[in-house]
């Protein structure tokens, strides 16, 4: 086996190497996730309440207020909960990752890997708490009387894999950020709070007329993943324009957070 | 037979930035656009390093702190890429700069081998393989369940340890992590050291302890200001280190120490010759005598003692002057003190020596104060019938420590 060493030059997405660790994804995942839930009592039923006491919160203060302004096709419980699934991917997910190369900077300075493993198996983690999540969803998509419909096979992967791409383009690019400038520590948790507002996991994107309220929230890379999501669950067809612009949105922050951890990532082990 | 490691011109800049910041600021950034740019500086931590290993070496890295050893460890490890050079490979490289990267508290010792090993590059099969093996060699059977939190901390080096000790990759890289554990274990890990190199795999080996070097390594690298003039025998490495480069040759040297709550400090060292002058150079024949200064500030009781050591490493004595001042009562009051000590002629073999001085308390083993690796002499072997042990042997053998003129009897036998 013959490998050379030489200062950066081409960029490439080092998808062989990945492949030749592979491992340490799981490893990396599992390791978040037990000690993520160590000593605990109620280990992983957070990943379930969460969602829910806040579908609770919102439904008690918003819901009718928000039911009756836009005509919703499911019932509002089921609105927020499915909204909630997705957002905490992205919330946890992109949490996770920006602060991932930091957390983990004493085995990137003493040793070498593939550094995507780590923001990548960050937003793995929460994928796990999604699943977990999903499966109560669905007695609770029942008790409302909603159910599948057809296209949700093909519609729910997708959501799931645009969510976790909107996850890693950003997570990426902030975790590379993070290394070298930790103002990104402060900024994530008040971006991501903000963000919460601009997409529709609350509210629909038709609740205000107005064009700009409404042109941000398609350009937000969070709405598709969303809004493909909850038209596995209604019947009222699915708005294409909408979810192609964020789809695109989420493709250009993929690769600008890609290619920016790729070429910033030999310096890691200098800067953290 | 190709080298399975070639270092092609290997330098490493970094740019130092006067202000001593942790870390950079967005507010940094953008308020140095603004600034001139003289407050960084570019520092060269490696310049030009080139050499081949041919497998089945083992390469011991030798040279001061900040010459550029881990710096190197780090390229060839693939954590920092290098300014300029190539390295070409052929082989799988595993790192142990640090034992027990990855390790995390509140797994337990079981999860953390698993971490632990995949970090280092092992499969999973491989550490199935070896787990048995890798539990027994760490000692720690008992528990294994148990979070990594409740282990004591030469349980966890041990553990650690004993992971990286099953890597079975063609180079391995080891940074001064041989200084772990008790001295049973130590023996434990320079064996299995030992083991892995005589099976054929290339090492390269950082250390401060020229023992350890000198015992794992055949080659040597000697690394003065980022800069080397290349591979050699690991003996002439370690002397170049000692002797050519690093220290010159002082009998006497002055200490300013730092009197704040002080107990006892160090003033001077001397190394005297038999005519009491101050000499670096010393006969094999002729008495000599270290001259300490010092001062007790506080009145405690103070003990004098000194290590002398041969400059490939080896600790020749370690003395107190206790058989004239068991409990360093007689150095009691507050004062400046002279403590000497003879040497006697016709014990101490030819050679490169230095000194250890320690201040102590005689009673509780208190550390007053301490100097490494000072007073550099040379004892020289007069080459001549004055050399009463050696006879007229016209070779030095300056491997041995000792060349003392003992009793000798010699009768004939009648039978």
């Amino acid at each position: 086996m013959e490998f050379e060493i030489k200062p950066q030059s081409k960029f490439s997405l080092g998808l062989k190497e990945l492949w030749e660790y592979r491992e340490l994804f799981y490893f990396f995942t599992w390791r978040d996730v037990k000690v993520k839930y160590k000593q605990t009592v109620l280990g992983f039923l957070w990943a379930i309440f969460q969602p829910i006491i806040m579908t609770m919160l919102f439904t008690l203060g918003f819901g009718k207020l928000i039911s009756t302004n836009s005509q919703l096709s499911v019932p509002y419980p089921i609105f927020v909960l499915s909204g909630f699934l997705l957002w905490n991917i992205f919330s946890s997910g992109l949490s996770n990752a920006g602060n991932s190369m930091v957390n983990n900077a004493n085995i990137i300075k003493k040793i070498y890997f593939p550094r995507l493993i780590v923001p990548i198996s960050s937003i793995l983690v929460s994928l796990i708490d999604f699943l977990m999540a999903f499966i109560v969803f669905i007695p609770v998509l029942f008790y409302y009387g909603c159910s599948f419909n057809a296209s949700a096979f093909f519609l729910i992967p997708l959501s799931i894999l645009l969510a976790v791409m909107a996850t890693f383009g950003l997570g990426t690019f902030l975790a590379a950020l993070n290394i070298k400038y930790r103002d990104f520590r402060y900024i994530l948790p008040f971006f991501i709070q903000a963000l919460l507002f601009a997409t529709p996991v609350i509210y629909p994107i038709k609740i205000s007329d107005n064009k700009w309220f409404q042109w941000i929230l398609q350009l937000n890379p969070m709405n598709a993943p969303i809004e493909l999501f909850r038209g596995s669950i209604s019947e009222s067809g699915l708005n294409y324009s909408s979810i192609l612009t964020s789809i695109c949105v989420s493709l250009i922050l993929f690769v600008i957070g890609v290619v920016y951890f790729r070429r910033t990532e030999g310096y890691f082990a200098d800067l953290a | 037979m190709k080298p399975i490691l070639e270092i092609q011109k290997i330098s490493k800049k970094f740019r130092i930035n006067h202000e001593q910041q942790p870390y950079l600021s967005l507010r940094d950034s953008v308020s140095n656009i603004f600034k001139s740019k003289n407050t960084k500086e570019d520092f060269w931590a490696l310049k030009d390093v080139s050499f081949d290993l041919m497998p089945g070496d083992t390469l011991g890295i030798i040279g001061k702190n900040g010459a550029g050893k881990s710096t190197l460890l780090k390229i060839l490890s693939k954590i920092t890429p290098p300014t300029s050079g190539k390295i070409i490979g052929r082989g799988r490289i595993a790192s142990l700069l640090e034992v027990g990267t990855g390790f995390h508290p509140e797994l337990s010792g079981r999860e953390n081998i698993f971490m632990n090993g995949s970090i280092l590059g092992m499969r999973k099969t491989e550490i199935l393989k070896n787990f048995d093996a890798i539990i027994d060699f760490a000692g720690v059977e008992k528990f294994i369940d148990t979070p990594l939190k409740h282990y004591s901390s030469g349980m966890q080096l041990r553990l650690a340890f004993a992971v990286a000790a099953f890597l079975e990759n063609e180079i391995l890289i080891i940074d001064e992590v041989l200084a772990v554990g008790d001295a049973e274990f130590q023996k434990k890990c320079m064996g299995k050291m030992d083991d892995v190199s005589k099976s054929g795999r290339t090492i390269i080996l950082v250390s401060h302890s020229m023992n350890a070097i000198q015992s794992l390594s055949s080659k040597g690298l000697y690394l003065k200001d980022g800069t080397t003039t290349g591979l050699t025998s690991v003996q002439t490495a370690v002397q170049n280190y000692f002797f050519g480069n690093e220290l010159e040759n002082s009998a006497y040297q002055q200490f300013n120490p730092d009197t704040v709550n002080k107990e006892a400090v160090l003033l001077e060292g001397k190394i005297l010759n038999s005519k009491f002058e101050i000499s670096s150079v010393i006969e094999t024949s002729e008495d000599f005598y270290i001259e300490i200064n010092w001062r007790n500030i506080t009145g405690k009781n103070v003990t004098v003692s000194f290590e002398l050591a041969k400059h490939n490493g080896i600790q020749v004595m370690w003395v107190a002057n206790v058989n004239h001042d068991l409990t360093g009562e007689k150095s009691k009051e507050v004062g400046n003190y002279k403590t000497t000590a003879k040497i006697p002629a016709n014990l101490i073999n030819a050679g490169e020596y230095y000194f250890r001085i320690v201040l102590y308390n005689g009673i509780n083993q208190e550390l007053y104060d301490l100097k490494y690796n000072i007073l550099n002499i040379s004892i020289k072997d007069s080459m001549d019938s004055r050399s009463i042990a050696r006879g007229n042997f016209t070779a030095t053998f300056e491997n041995y420590v000792l060349l003392p003129a003992l009793e000798w009897t010699n009768s004939k036998l009648d039978f």
